[in-house]
């Protein structure tokens, strides 16, 4: 998928700087609208019958085991299912507040414009081909399930009881039998007995669902299913009830996946660019605080050594000062006593 | 030391970790013998289990005291918290060997794990993000680990050279943890109609991270009280001097961290224009997240650390653990796929339990004999004031 390789290299080179936008839009006034020749799928809620036949074939045709209950079982229609690893399309039946007969709805992978589970796949596993289908690539997939948390239809399925090769399992609009001339169209659109499934391609799938809408505006809701929701599908659907009532989302948004994520990848190369220059910034700033109160310390210890010095050497001086001082003294003191004793000695002698 | 030659080695907890390695080894059997299928409830709408809920989120965001510590310690230099880099580091390294050991159990194709890394890189995926960064930190973790291992090994030569690069391997661990912290959130913005709004955010990357750097100074508080007990022995005068003053300063810390993070729950709420959600079962466990283990850790740390409370600073570090745990769980499992009819929601079987539990022993086991063996709590003799 060369755009998703393109998107990537524009993230990782850091042109998508400004916040929920996608690298794309930085990179360019650029909307991507799929790939022109892209094909697809037009389900039509109101032709459908319920026979299971397209399941039916979608088993043959993908060689997938056989079920517990035969396809012609209607009674399976009981319980609402979804796509698992053993089928990769099935049938639901409704039965809508009002209206006067069952409504039918099939589900299987939506085969997105720019698809989720691709975007998500931290390997690469998924592919979107210019046919419109949306392929997975069972070589190289780890096992994470990233690909059925992010699909926003809960499409994908795994194969849990695999231990050591475990598959991710969906539709995948019969592209290895068409691509191989095995088949012309999908397995699935081929069985429908009633035309409730169309294929061709993506533009004149649209302009044919309008056109019923159209020309039958009491007998459908006025709005084309998979056109703009999450960026868009390959598989687009008609209903003449309100789609959240045929267990389809209303909530999903216009938003395509990659969209949403592009935002936080595209910080991510300003975290590794950023983040090393303020970090070391800090550590030179607090290393130099450091250096700064080491050296201070070290002058204030310094200058109360050299004060208490001073001091010490004044005490000495006046201590010295007066040592000498009492010794002068008490040597004249001696001298005098001495002068005063011979004195009086010579008076004694004189006198006797 | 006569009741250290007395010890058995049947003590209670030996006995419970021996019972959980047991357990682990049958479900590690039953596992890669008969799929995902034969030990957890996962299905086709409920991917991602405990597994990745705990195992993977919490283990990661846990583990986040390694880089806290040591861009505290080597960055902004506040050099009264060293001894507690070397448990932290530990721990954090523990931590990520463990979530990549989980990870082997819960992927399909274990052996697949290096090829996002070197076959075919899927650099669309936040999943990717977060591959590649934990990859790159369980490396960087290892070489700042393998310090200790050196000392205790005797080689001082390798040992001098690996020191030399701590300042630069802290900056890369720091670069590493704030994106793949952040990328854990950022796996769930590609779901928005699977996640509650109240948990949904366009701030769930940097929600990610902040609550991480919470629990990471919460970690390093509450695993020192765990330690302190049975490795009293083993720690030097330093750690024991330095201790009180890492309590007090990394409560603070995070009493700071809390008080920005409950800011950015609340900025994200009304961002989205979200408070009608606030009045419903949604909201009032929303709430109790966001009261009761954002709010009132904040304050109580606040309260413990300008008190000097060591005890209550202790307990509030548990609420936090607790409290980021509780966010994990919501994200991933409990406001996840929240639109789906309880018949088809998730919940963990036994054996996910199991092996959850069993991670985390072999992790303290290992733990246990790395600090008991070499210099964690410690500083080695030969290499005072080498840092």
């Amino acid at each position: 998928m060369r755009r998703r390789k393109f998107l990537a290299l524009m993230g990782v080179a850091g042109a998508g700087l400004a916040l929920g936008k996608t690298p794309a839009q930085a990179a360019g006034n650029v909307h991507f609208e799929g790939y022109p020749d892209a094909k697809a799928v037009l389900f039509d809620a109101t032709r459908c019958i319920g026979c299971r036949k397209c399941e039916a074939a979608c088993n043959k045709v993908n060689k997938l085991p056989a079920p517990a209950k035969p396809f012609d079982d209607l009674k399976v229609l009981d319980g609402e299912r979804r796509t698992t690893a053993k089928a990769y399309t099935v049938v639901n039946r409704y039965q809508p507040a009002g209206a006067a007969a069952p409504v039918f709805r099939k589900l299987q992978c939506n085969h997105c414009q720019e698809p989720a589970c691709a975007s998500a796949c931290f390997v690469r596993a998924f592919k979107k081909n210019p046919d419109g289908s949306v392929t997975y690539d069972a070589s190289v997939c780890v096992g994470c399930r990233y690909c059925m948390m992010a699909c926003p239809f809960n499409v994908p399925a795994y194969e849990y009881d695999e231990p050591l090769t475990p598959r991710v399992m969906k539709c995948t609009m019969c592209h290895p039998q068409i691509e191989s001339g095995e088949l012309t169209m999908p397995g699935c659109v081929g069985a429908c007995p009633k035309e409730a499934l169309v294929y061709g391609k993506r533009k004149d799938i649209l302009k044919i669902a309008h056109a019923r809408i159209e020309a039958f505006p009491g007998r459908y809701v006025d709005h084309v299913y998979g056109e703009s929701e999450m960026g868009g599908t390959n598989w687009l659907y008609l209903s003449g009830v309100p789609f959240k009532e045929i267990g389809m989302r209303e909530d999903l948004g216009v938003t395509s996946a990659p969209e949403l994520t592009s935002g936080a990848l595209a910080v991510v190369p300003m975290v590794a660019a950023v983040w090393p220059a303020l970090l070391g910034g800090i550590w030179a700033i607090s290393k130099r605080n450091g250096k700064v109160a080491d050296e201070e310390r070290k002058e204030a210890v310094k200058t109360a050594v050299a004060a208490n010095q001073a001091d010490n050497d004044a005490k000495l001086a006046k201590a010295k000062e007066q040592a000498e001082k009492d010794k002068k003294d008490s040597i004249e003191r001696e001298v005098k006593k001495a002068l005063e004793e011979a004195a009086s000695a010579a008076k004694e002698e004189e006198g006797a | 030391m006569t009741s250290e030659t007395k010890k058995t080695l049947f003590t209670p907890f030996n006995i419970f970790a021996g019972i959980v390695l047991l357990i682990g080894a049958y479900l590690t059997v039953m596992r890669f013998t008969g799929g995902l299928a034969a030990v957890t409830n996962l299905d086709d709408n409920n991917p991602w289990g405990i597994w990745i809920g705990f195992d993977l989120l919490c283990g990661v965001a846990l583990a986040a005291g390694g880089f806290t510590t040591s861009a505290a310690v080597y960055i902004f230099g506040m050099k009264k918290y060293h001894s507690a880099v070397r448990p932290a580091i530990l721990t954090a390294f523990l931590g990520y060997a463990l979530v990549v050991f989980a990870l082997h159990y819960d992927v399909g194709r274990p052996w697949r794990l290096p090829y996002p890394i070197f076959l075919q890189p899927g650099t669309t995926s936040l999943l990717y993000e977060v591959g590649l960064c934990v990859f790159l930190y369980l490396t960087v973790l290892a070489i700042e680990y393998s310090v200790a291992a050196l000392e205790w090994l005797g080689l001082k030569k390798l040992r001098s050279l690996v020191h030399k690069l701590t300042l630069l391997l802290t900056i890369f661990g720091v670069v590493l943890s704030t994106l793949h912290q952040s990328s854990l959130g950022a796996l769930y913005l590609i779901a928005p109609s699977k996640l509650h709004p109240l948990w949904y955010s366009t701030y769930l990357p940097i929600q990610f991270f902040v609550s991480a750097i919470a629990v990471g100074l919460s970690m390093v508080i509450f695993e020192g009280t765990l330690s302190h007990k049975p490795f009293h022995h083993k720690m030097d005068a330093t750690f024991l001097a330095e201790h009180d003053g890492v309590i007090l300063g990394f409560a603070r810390g995070a009493s700071m961290v809390l008080a920005c993070y409950l800011a950015i729950k609340i900025i994200a709420l009304g961002a989205d224009n979200n408070w009608k959600y606030l009045v419903s079962g949604w909201g009032a466990w929303y709430l109790f997240e966001i009261l009761g283990f954002v709010a009132l850790p904040s304050l109580l740390y606040a309260i413990g650390s300008r008190e000097r409370n060591i005890k209550l600073i202790k307990w509030t570090a548990a609420l936090t653990v607790f409290g980021v745990v509780l966010n994990r769980f919501n994200v991933s499992l409990v406001a996840f796929n929240w639109q789906l009819p309880s018949a088809q929601r998730y919940f963990p079987s036994w054996g996910e339990i199991g092996v959850s539990v069993f991670v985390v022993v072999v992790g303290i086991l290992v733990f246990r004999f790395i600090v008991t063996r070499m210099p964690i709590f410690y500083e080695h003799p030969e290499y005072k004031d080498a840092h």
